[in-house]
Order: C-alpha cells, then sequence, then structure tokens
C-alpha cells in the first residue's frame, strides 16, 4: 500500500467517529426543547420586553413609531437583555474511559453527552469551548465540529483529572469521567474554579460493571493503561471493599462539588444517554 | 501375559508408571490454577486491598485427586488390561465338534453357535482341524476334517431341529468313524439312550469334552380333553427350585390375528418334574386355540399343537312351522337338542341368521317348504362343505317336496303322503332296523332289537337309490338316506326327530348314529388302524424353536409312521392333513418325560458359557477423559470462569421449566367452545373474509337470542387443521379460490364430524354469477376440497326439505344474493312413500352439508352495536331479503340442533286421531 493510501485509510479512520459523534450529538439535542437565558430585564437582545415612554437621551431612531401613533406620547420598544453564557468543557479522553462491558464505552458515551449538551447551548446562543486552552468558547454552528474533532482524540494517560487552564472568571464548566483516577487532581481543580466564581457541574460515567463488580476466582486486575496491577485469589472477597470504597469515592465528589456550589451525577453507560442529557441540561441551567 | 486376579495386561510394563503418580501429585500441587488477566479500570480503587483468605497457590486436594485418577486410569488403559483373558487350550490333531442340535437346544442356540466359533477359532490359532457336526443332521459320508477358516465359515448355518437324535443313524454313523480326534460336545442337557454308545466311540478315538449348561429343559406335553376342559403337563429335566412358568392358548382372534387367547400360570414344586395346568375355556374360544406355549421357552418342546380334537362342532337346530307350546316332549327338535348338547355348540336361531354363522351342520326337523333364498343360501353353504341332516314328518310327508324331481336339497326322491305301519289303523307289525351295511358310515355299530318303525317317508325307486341308502329297515324300505352335494352332503332320516314315528330317538343308537354322521363328534385319537394306509400331508410344521411355518414342499407322511409318535427327520412336528381332518403331531408325546444327561465318571462336564474375554482398555480411557472433563468443569469454577457457563445452564433449565402455554390454551379453546352453543366458521386465510364471517355468525347468533331459546356465545373462527371440530354443531366455510387445502389429518377430522352429526355449511359467495352450472373459481375449489370429504350424494333443496319449516316458513334461501340454487343431501329414492315426506333417518334426518354461493355471512353480519355491515339488494326489498336470510339462519341452526324433529311433527294429528282425542 502506498503512502498516499495508508495516509488517506488512516485518515478516513479518523474521520469516521466525527459526523456519527455529532448526527447522534444532534438526535440526543433535539430531544430537549430550547429554553432561553433570558434575564427578565431589559438590554441587550432580540426578544420584545416592554414598551416604555421615550426620555429625552434616547435618540429618535430608537421610538417605536407605530406603538406611539396610537397615542400622544412616544415609546421606546425595550429589549430584553441578553447575555451569553460561556460554557467550558472538559471531557477525561484517559484510557480508563475507553473500557466498557457493554456496546459502549465511557469514552464514547461521555463524548456524546458533552457534544450534545455543546449542541444545545450552541443553539442556545452560549459559548461553548474546551478547558486547557485548545479551543477557546466560541458561538455558532462550527464551534460543534470543532468540539466534535477534540473530543474523538484520545490521552495515552491511565486516568485523566480536570484541566482548569483556559476557564473563564464566571463562566460555568462541566467535567465528565468516570473520576477514577487519583482524586487530588480533581479537588485542585474544583478548588481552583471556585476561586474563579466558577459554577457548573460533576458527570460521572461508570460502567455497570465498574458498579457491580460481578468478578471472582484468581484474577489480575490490570488498569487499561496497563500502569496499575492487581492480583488475588478471590475476586469475589474483594467486591463488598471495592463497592465501599466506589461509594466513598462518589460522596467524596458529591462533596466537592456541593461545597464549590456545583452539581454532581453518576451516569451507567447502560442508562439512557437522554435522561443524563436532560439532568445536564438542567444542571447548565441552574445557579 | 501379567495376570492379577481375572484381568490380565496386555502390555504390563507400562503399569511401571504408576510409580509417577506419587510424583505427579506433587508436581501438580505446585502448580496453582493460572489467573484471569482482566483489564478493568476500577483497580484504582482495588490498590491496597488483600485478600481475606489467604489461599495458598496450590491445587485444592479433590481437584488432584481427580487429576491423579485420570492418569491411573490412563496408564491402567495403556497397559491393555482384559478382563478373563482366554485361556488356550492345549491340544494338537483334529477337532470334532458335536453338537445334539436337537429342539432342547434352540433356547439358547445363538450361545452355542458362540461357543463353537470359538472353539473353532481357538483351534485355527493352534492349526488344528477341524469338523462340526449336529447329531440331529449327521453329515452322510462321516467327517471331512477341514482347516478352521473354512469351518468357521459355515458354523453360521448350523440349525437345531425339532426332533431328537436317532439311535439308528447314530449306531451306522458311529460305525463310521475312523482316525484320531479329539472330541468337543456340546450337549442339550436331556438324557437319551443315545448318549452311552457316543460317549465309548468318541472316548475311543480321543480326549472328549462335553460343555452342558445347568438350565433345565422345560416341555409340554400334547392338550388332553376332557370334561369341556384342557389339560396339559409342563416337564422339566431338573428338580429342586420351585418355577413358575405361565403356559399361554394360542390361536386367531375374532378379527383372524393370532394372539394369547388365555394364559395359565403353572408352578413346578420343588422336588417335581411335572406340573400340570387346566384351561377352562368357553367353546368358542376353545375352538379358535390353535396351539400351547409355554411362554418364553422357545423350543418346539415348550409348544404343544392341537388339532380336531378340540373342537366343538356347530349345530344348528331348525325345526317346521310354528311349535306347539308346552310340548316339549313332541317338539321335533327335543330329543336333537338332548343328544347333541353333551358335545356340540347348538344354535337355534331362524334360517336367515343361521347361515352367515356358518355351523358345521345345520338340521331341518320336518322342515318342507324353504324359500327360494333360504335354499339358494344353503346349497352354497353345502357346496362348501356343510353338512345338511333333515328329518322328515307330517309336514314333508304333506309337502309335494322333491316328488316329481329330485329336490337339489333331499338325497332321494319321495313318494308323496309317506307310509304308516303297524299302527292302529295299518296292516303288518311295526318295523325294525336292518344291520348296517359295511358301507354304510353306521357300519358295526349294533342294533337294539326294540327300536320299531311305525311311519316314514318312502323314497322313490331311482337307479342311484340304492347307494345312497345308509340305513334301511328290515324290509328294505331306506331309513336314512345320503347324497353328496358339491364339498358337503346331504342326509334324510325318513322318520321323524321325535318318538312320533319311530322310538329311534329315544335309543342309544341315536346318539351313536349321529356321532357317526360327524354331526356331535369329538374325533378321538386315530387308532393305529385307523392310520394305516393312509398319507397324510404336512400343512404347517413347527422348526427347534417353536414357530409354525408352512410346510412347503415337504412331502407326506404315511399313516404308519405318524403312528408311531416319535418326531425325526422323515416326520416334522406340526399340522397334517388326511382326509377329512387334521391331525397334530407334537414333539412329545403323552407319555413322554425329560431326563437330564448322565454321563460317565471321569468326563468333565464344561458350562457353555464361558466367561467372555472383555478388554477394559476403552472402557478405561473412557473413564479418564470423563474424569478429565469433570477436571475442566472443576477448574473453571476454582479460577471463577464457570459465570457464563452457570448462567447458560440456568438458561437452560429455566427454558425447560417454562410453562407450556400451548396446552393452556387449548383448555381455554375447548371450554370456549363448549361452555355454549358456538357457531364457528372456517379461518380461510383471508383476514377481511374471516371478519365478514364472524360478523355474520354474531349478526346470527343475535338473531338466535333474539328471536329463539338457542342462547349462542360468540362465534369462533376455527382451524381446521389444528382445532377441535366436535364441540360445534355448525362450520360455515367460506370458499376463497386460494385457501389452503385441507391436510390428510384435517380430512380424517372433517370426515369424523360429518360422520358424527356436525354440518358444514358451504358457501361459495358467487350466487351472483354463478347461475346455471357457470363454474366460478369458488366452486371448482369447492370440489377440490369436497372430493376428500365423505359427503353424501346431494340435491337442490326440495319443496318438502324439513329445512323450510324448522322455525320459520321459508322457500327461499337467501343471502347477499338470492340464488335458488342450494344444495343438501339427497332424499332417499324411496323416500317419497313416506307420506310423502322424504326424511332419512342417518345422521338424525340432518344433512351433514348444505352447499349454495349465497354470501350468507355478508347478509348477516353485524357489528357489536348491531349495525348491518353490508348493504343487501334495495330498499325495503332489500331488507325482505336479508330478513329472509336471517330466517334461513335461525331454521338451518334449529334444524342442526332439533334434527328431524319438525319433520316428525306432521305425524301428530294421525297419533291424536289413534288415541282418539
Amino acid at each position: 500500500m502506498s503512502d498516499a493510501l495508508a495516509l488517506r485509510a488512516g485518515a478516513e479512520r479518523l474521520a469516521a467517529p466525527l459526523p456519527a459523534l455529532l448526527a447522534q450529538a444532534e438526535h440526543l439535542a433535539t430531544t430537549v426543547i430550547l429554553g432561553d437565558h433570558g434575564r427578565r430585564r431589559a438590554g441587550l437582545g432580540d426578544t420584545f420586553w416592554q414598551y416604555r415612554p421615550a426620555q429625552p437621551h434616547d435618540e429618535a431612531r430608537l421610538i417605536d413609531w407605530r406603538r406611539s401613533a396610537r397615542s400622544d406620547t412616544a415609546f421606546i420598544q425595550d429589549k430584553e437583555w441578553q447575555i451569553a453564557q460561556s460554557v467550558i468543557l472538559w471531557v477525561d479522553r484517559a484510557a480508563s474511559m475507553s473500557f466498557t462491558s457493554g456496546d459502549e464505552t465511557k469514552a464514547h458515551r461521555a463524548s456524546v453527552l458533552a457534544l450534545s449538551l455543546a449542541i444545545l447551548l450552541l443553539r442556545g446562543g452560549e459559548r461553548v469551548g474546551l478547558t486547557g486552552l485548545r479551543l477557546p468558547p466560541k458561538r455558532g454552528e462550527a464551534q460543534a465540529l470543532h468540539l466534535a474533532e477534540l473530543l474523538a482524540e484520545q490521552s495515552t494517560d491511565d486516568y485523566g483529572s480536570p484541566d482548569t487552564d483556559g476557564m473563564l472568571p464566571h463562566s460555568r464548566a462541566l467535567f465528565v469521567s468516570d473520576f477514577m483516577g487519583d482524586i487530588a487532581g480533581v479537588e485542585d481543580a474544583m478548588l481552583r474554579a471556585a476561586d474563579r466564581g466558577i459554577g457548573g457541574a460533576i458527570l460521572q460515567v461508570l460502567d455497570p460493571q465498574e458498579e457491580a463488580f460481578p468478578f471472582d476466582g484468581r484474577t489480575v486486575f490490570q488498569s487499561m493503561g496497563g500502569s496499575l496491577t492487581h492480583e488475588t485469589q478471590k475476586a469475589g472477597d474483594l467486591k463488598e471493599r471495592y463497592l465501599e470504597r466506589l461509594a466513598t469515592r462518589k460522596d467524596r465528589l458529591a462533596h466537592l462539588a456541593r461545597v464549590a456550589g456545583w452539581q454532581f451525577h453518576t451516569h451507567h453507560t447502560g442508562q439512557s444517554a437522554a435522561s443524563a442529557l436532560l439532568w445536564l441540561y438542567g444542571a447548565m441551567e441552574r445557579r | 501375559m501379567f495376570q492379577l486376579g481375572p484381568i490380565g495386561f496386555a502390555a504390563p510394563w507400562l503399569l511401571i508408571a504408576l510409580v509417577a503418580l506419587p510424583i505427579l501429585w506433587i508436581l501438580l500441587r505446585a502448580v496453582p490454577p493460572a489467573p484471569i488477566r482482566r483489564r478493568f479500570p476500577g483497580v484504582a480503587l482495588l490498590l491496597g486491598l488483600s485478600d481475606n483468605e489467604v489461599q495458598t497457590d496450590r491445587t485444592p486436594w479433590w481437584l488432584l485427586l481427580l487429576r491423579s485418577l485420570a492418569v491411573a486410569a490412563m496408564i491402567i488403559g495403556f497397559a491393555g488390561p482384559v478382563l478373563n483373558p482366554q485361556q488356550t487350550d492345549s491340544g494338537a490333531g483334529p477337532l470334532l465338534i458335536v453338537t445334539d442340535g436337537s429342539w432342547a437346544s434352540a433356547r439358547d442356540w445363538a450361545t452355542r453357535l458362540d461357543r463353537i466359533d470359538a472353539m473353532v477359532a481357538t483351534a485355527g490359532r493352534q492349526g488344528r482341524t477341524v469338523a462340526v457336526v449336529s447329531l440331529t443332521d449327521l453329515p452322510a459320508d462321516g467327517i471331512a476334517f477341514q482347516s478352521a477358516d473354512a469351518v468357521g465359515r459355515t458354523v453360521a448355518g448350523l440349525t437345531p431341529n425339532p426332533w431328537e437324535p436317532s439311535m439308528n443313524d447314530l449306531t451306522a454313523w458311529i460305525a463310521g468313524l475312523e482316525g484320531s480326534f479329539d472330541t468337543n460336545w456340546l450337549s442339550d442337557g436331556l438324557g437319551r439312550d443315545t448318549r452311552a454308545d457316543l460317549v465309548t466311540a468318541f472316548q475311543s478315538h480321543g480326549d472328549l469334552r462335553v460343555f452342558e449348561t445347568a438350565r433345565p429343559v422345560y416341555a409340554l406335553s400334547p392338550a388332553e380333553f376332557a370334561d369341556g376342559k384342557v389339560t396339559l403337563t409342563a416337564l422339566r429335566s431338573l428338580s429342586g427350585v420351585e418355577v413358575e412358568l405361565s403356559v399361554a392358548a394360542i390361536g386367531l382372534d375374532p378379527s383372524g390375528i393370532e394372539r394369547q387367547l388365555a394364559t395359565q400360570p403353572v408352578t413346578f414344586a420343588t422336588e417335581a418334574v411335572e406340573a400340570s395346568v387346566t384351561f377352562d375355556l368357553p367353546p368358542e374360544l376353545r375352538n379358535r386355540v390353535t396351539r400351547f406355549e409355554l411362554i418364553g421357552q422357545s423350543t418346539a418342546g415348550a409348544v404343544t399343537l392341537t388339532d380336531d380334537s378340540l373342537k366343538r362342532r356347530e349345530v344348528a337346530l331348525i325345526s317346521g312351522g310354528a311349535s306347539r307350546e308346552g310340548l316339549e316332549l313332541l317338539s321335533p327338535l327335543h330329543y336333537l337338542r338332548e343328544a347333541l348338547a353333551e358335545n356340540a355348540d347348538l344354535l337355534e336361531l331362524p334360517l336367515g341368521d343361521v347361515i352367515p354363522a356358518n355351523p358345521d351342520v345345520i338340521i331341518l326337523a320336518d322342515v318342507a317348504t324353504l324359500s327360494p333364498l333360504e335354499s339358494e343360501a344353503i346349497t352354497a353353504w353345502v357346496e362348501n362343505g356343510g353338512l345338511l341332516v333333515r328329518f322328515a314328518g307330517p309336514r314333508m310327508a304333506a309337502a309335494d317336496l322333491s316328488q316329481l324331481e329330485e329336490d337339489p336339497l333331499m338325497p332321494v326322491r319321495l313318494r308323496s303322503g309317506g307310509r304308516s305301519v303297524g299302527g292302529t289303523m295299518s296292516w303288518g307289525a311295526p318295523k325294525t332296523l336292518d344291520t348296517f351295511a359295511a358301507t354304510s358310515p353306521f357300519a358295526g355299530l349294533t342294533v337294539p332289537d326294540d327300536v320299531e318303525v311305525t311311519s316314514q317317508v318312502v323314497a322313490q325307486p331311482d337307479p342311484t337309490l340304492a347307494e345312497r341308502v345308509i340305513a334301511q329297515l328290515t324290509d328294505g324300505t331306506p331309513l336314512v338316506t345320503r347324497a353328496e352335494l358339491g364339498a358337503g352332503q346331504i342326509v334324510l332320516f325318513h322318520v321323524t326327530a321325535n318318538a312320533e314315528w319311530s322310538n329311534l330317538p329315544l335309543s342309544g343308537l341315536f346318539v351313536q348314529m349321529l356321532e357317526r354322521l360327524a354331526v356331535s363328534t369329538r374325533p378321538s385319537q386315530p387308532t393305529l388302524d385307523d392310520l394305516a394306509g393312509t398319507t397324510w400331508m404336512p400343512e404347517r410344521v413347527l422348526n427347534a424353536t417353536g414357530t409354525l411355518r408352512d410346510a412347503e414342499t415337504l412331502a407326506g407322511v404315511s399313516g404308519e409312521r405318524i403312528a408311531e409318535g416319535t418326531v425325526g427327520a422323515d416326520l416334522h412336528p406340526g399340522l397334517y392333513s388326511g382326509e377329512d381332518r387334521a391331525l397334530a403331531v407334537n414333539v412329545l408325546t403323552q407319555d413322554s418325560t425329560l431326563t437330564p444327561a448322565t454321563w460317565p465318571a471321569g468326563i468333565t462336564v464344561e458350562g457353555t458359557r464361558d466367561a467372555t474375554t472383555t478388554p477394559l482398555k476403552g472402557a478405561l480411557l473412557f473413564a479418564a477423559l470423563l474424569v478429565l472433563m469433570a477436571d475442566i468443569i472443576a477448574s473453571l469454577s476454582l479460577s471463577g470462569r464457570l459465570r457464563g457457563a452457570r448462567a447458560m445452564l440456568l438458561g437452560l433449565i429455566a427454558l425447560g421449566l417454562m410453562p407450556r402455554d400451548g396446552m393452556a390454551q387449548d383448555d381455554s379453546f375447548a371450554i370456549a367452545a363448549t361452555s355454549d352453543v358456538v357457531l364457528a366458521y372456517v379461518i380461510t386465510g383471508d383476514q377481511a373474509i374471516d371478519d365478514i364471517s364472524y360478523a355474520g355468525l354474531y349478526g346470527l347468533s343475535d338473531t338466535l337470542y333474539r328471536r329463539t331459546s338457542i342462547e349462542p356465545a360468540n362465534p369462533i373462527g376455527v382451524n381446521i387443521e389444528m382445532d377441535e371440530l366436535s364441540f360445534f354443531p355448525l362450520l360455515y366455510w367460506p370458499i376463497t379460490p386460494n385457501q389452503p387445502m385441507p391436510s390428510r389429518e384435517a380430512y380424517a377430522k372433517l370426515n369424523r364430524y360429518l360422520r358424527s352429526g356436525g354440518m358444514i355449511l358451504f358457501d361459495t359467495r358467487d350466487g351472483d354469477v354463478a347461475q346455471y352450472g357457470t363454474s366460478t373459481p369458488e366452486a371448482r375449489k369447492l370440489q377440490a376440497i369436497a372430493a376428500g370429504l365423505d359427503i353424501p350424494p346431494i340435491e337442490p333443496i326440495p319443496e318438502d326439505h324439513v329445512l323450510t319449516r324448522t322455525f320459520y316458513l321459508l322457500q327461499d334461501f337467501p343471502g347477499r344474493y338470492n340464488s335458488p340454487e342450494v344444495w343438501v343431501e339427497a332424499s332417499p329414492p324411496d323416500a317419497e312413500q313416506i307420506d310423502g315426506m322424504p326424511f332419512r333417518n342417518l345422521n338424525d334426518g340432518v344433512t351433514p352439508v348444505v352447499i349454495g354461493g349465497n354470501d350468507w355471512a355478508s347478509a348477516w353480519a353485524m357489528d357489536e352495536a348491531g349495525r348491518r355491515l353490508l348493504p343487501v339488494g334495495r330498499g325495503m326489498a332489500g331488507e325482505r331479503q336479508r330478513e329472509i336470510a336471517y330466517r334461513f339462519g335461525v331454521n338451518l341452526v334449529m334444524h342442526v340442533l332439533t334434527g328431524n324433529y319438525k319433520s316428525d311433527q306432521v305425524h301428530v294429528p294421525a297419533l291424536l286421531d289413534r288415541l282418539g282425542q
């Protein structure tokens, strides 16, 4: 096979998930009715807010003549103040996310959810970007394409921890990961985010097997990257203690989120993606 | 060959490997089951967790044991273990293998053949020449010793014979023996005179080894008939144990199939060698018995054939004219009954009923006139071998029977009126009987002096008269005449069967005469004199295993040979037929006994069933394989990899435990169909048609509910392939051109349904186009479907058919269309004569089919709210047509449910009139 052909094949293989991911995310996004981020006050915006009598400082071109013709005073049409919110996403690309016991990897589910939310937000006129300065928040449909490209990338690390670079103050953030790695990285990131007044949500995506631990017998457990191993004679005996540790981890995350004023949710790849998206959408709406 | 107890080893040095087992134990012990490697992100949470109980890295002892067992089984298996290894016989020179080959050895003939095979094979290995001889089938020209190979091929062809070795043949054969050889003798275990000579003869030529089973030989002696019961004696050769066997009486059942008609247990007391069993069978059953068998003993000796001696003849008694009530002693049949009841089965039925019963003898006492039909039937019966015995009497004397020309059913011509001698108003003295001529069947019977004849009918002199007379009076007038007709004969007693004309019926001679005429005889065993000079043809012969087969081309046997009684090559046991009777020749005679064989001291008697050599290699290797399989499962479960398999197993079990929905459905169908009257339609597979059928029957059911006392439940669609039809009084069957043909089973079901009173309403739904015989696709389909159905001849519905008035008075039977062509079962041709009301009684008078094309379901069709679904005709006329259609439906269902009740109503005025009301 020639070099050009190999390159072409590789590129196609790389590009292959993108339209699918986009389409899937679009499909998921259509299930949520678009809301708006109206500020419930007059300001810059597209939608009508109220008529008010014209003040001397108002320019004559702002007068709504159609309304003013019905009375003696001149009226001005106020628009509702609408500002775009910046939402920064962090989706764990580490090797641990590529685990699956069924059809869909955690990474895929996380990407689909993040991208769906991004599409929703972009349609709502928000600006969406990724942490780590690779994709600053921008508006527009094209941003979804860029997001999809970057979300399809894979990291070689075993476990990822949130990257706080490029998070704008007072913006909103979403961290999606399995949070199986070192919790310290998450704590650190949360602290920094809280310092900058960033609100947001943490979504933990887990595989059903990670919740159930259905193993028995002599087993050598390896992390997805192979950096960690643990050997046991009776895997079945470890189940309870593993589940205990998992629950502790969840508690810790929930606690962190509560302290920082964030939302926390655990999602399993065995569940419907739409429900997680709804939760995400609600979490993004919440102040 | 190395041997341990009964087990020998082909490669014993391999057993040394068993020493390695303990080493293997230690080796295996050190190797734990391999771990599974799993990629699992949650490992980060597992870090630092240690196992609760520190399990050794060693294999559990039971797994070790399992594996050691597997290895041990393999080692031993490959060492080639053999159970009961054959010890080689020493010996040289020719070997003679002798088998008795009698009926007694037939029971375990296969074992004997195996044994002979083994002997021949052993001799072959030792390079000896062999000859195999059956004592019942001696080789004509001495013994020819051949190579074992050549002999081995012929062994399978050896068969036992249903007789015992004959003394004469053996003596000659022994004399012809020469040379030196060893002898292996497979004895059947029965003692007989020939043994001693043979032993001496064989011993004079070489070593003699005798093989004999310790099992007793059982046999059954011929059946004896006494006092209406059949007694048989079972014999055995060895006593010492109490044994219970069964004796079966076997014969043809009424449908001509051979089966066990009766069985009786027979018990040998501990020390007894004889046991008797009695069968008390009704005559009908006893006449059918062809043989008795000791069940489970498949030898010719355990079978005893019966012949005519068990049979009782069926005699039909018919008297002429009305009997005079109360005068029993004057009844023409009284003396016949008394004489025959003892040992014949009497039938007293009208003549028309007697002929089909095919009796052996018909006795007509003073019957003068026979209807042409009767005389034809009797002639045919006599020609087939029947014996017609007629007695004269006043009626015969008065009639002009056989006077001008000879009646075919009379042996002679008669003079009119008969004669009367020695009475009050006549000359002369009563006549007595003359002694019987030598040619007469009565020859030899003594004539008592006091038998007198006062009246008789007199034969006309004829050229043939002399040869037909078999008994006459002292004055030479015939008393009994006989003529042959076809295979049978006709006998006329010129006197009455009662004491009116003579006192012959009162004498013992009368009974004897009847016996001689084979009217009442029970033929006893023929004596030597009877048999002398006769030739008997074998009909069916027994083989050694006790099964009957056709005698095929076996030659006839002289009576003298049969009289000797011992069966042999020239007298097979079996059924022989002679001139006028059948004779059974059995292996055993009445006085036969069975004795065990005795052998002189110095001869060792070995069992025929040697412990067979069984190689155990395969079994052991198989066991090793099984243990290894178990090891796989055990290892999997130990290492936690059995989860999937277990789930699968559980799934399989769950599948097995799933309730059978089909059965429950069946029951619910039956309950739904039977808890109420339900109209049913045949599901055609066309959804639109089926919906209309349902709606139509729903509408009809609704109409019935409102107008009549029939209250049907909702109609049911019936799949004629699957569903039971017998629940439904009426099947509505719309015909579509493309509905599938019923299967063979469905046809059987439909025919059963039609015969048991069901009705099918065939609707071709083409009444608008199919008129005046035009053939529509539906009509052709109906023809195809109906070809397999048991449908009687049909006709267009006649004006006076009961369907026209079962509830409403109707003359039209419209549906959506109003074609007059509706067909029902044709009235019988003579039905018109009954009050002008043609009805048949078949099927309760219900026509099994109604065929038409008026699309009734569409006219009846109604939805749940009672709305008509399809238009019929136009305006009021259309609604009238729909009303008539409903009325037809009501009439039809009434007809199905009440049968010909309405047609009976026409007789009511006549009945009331007769009752005087």
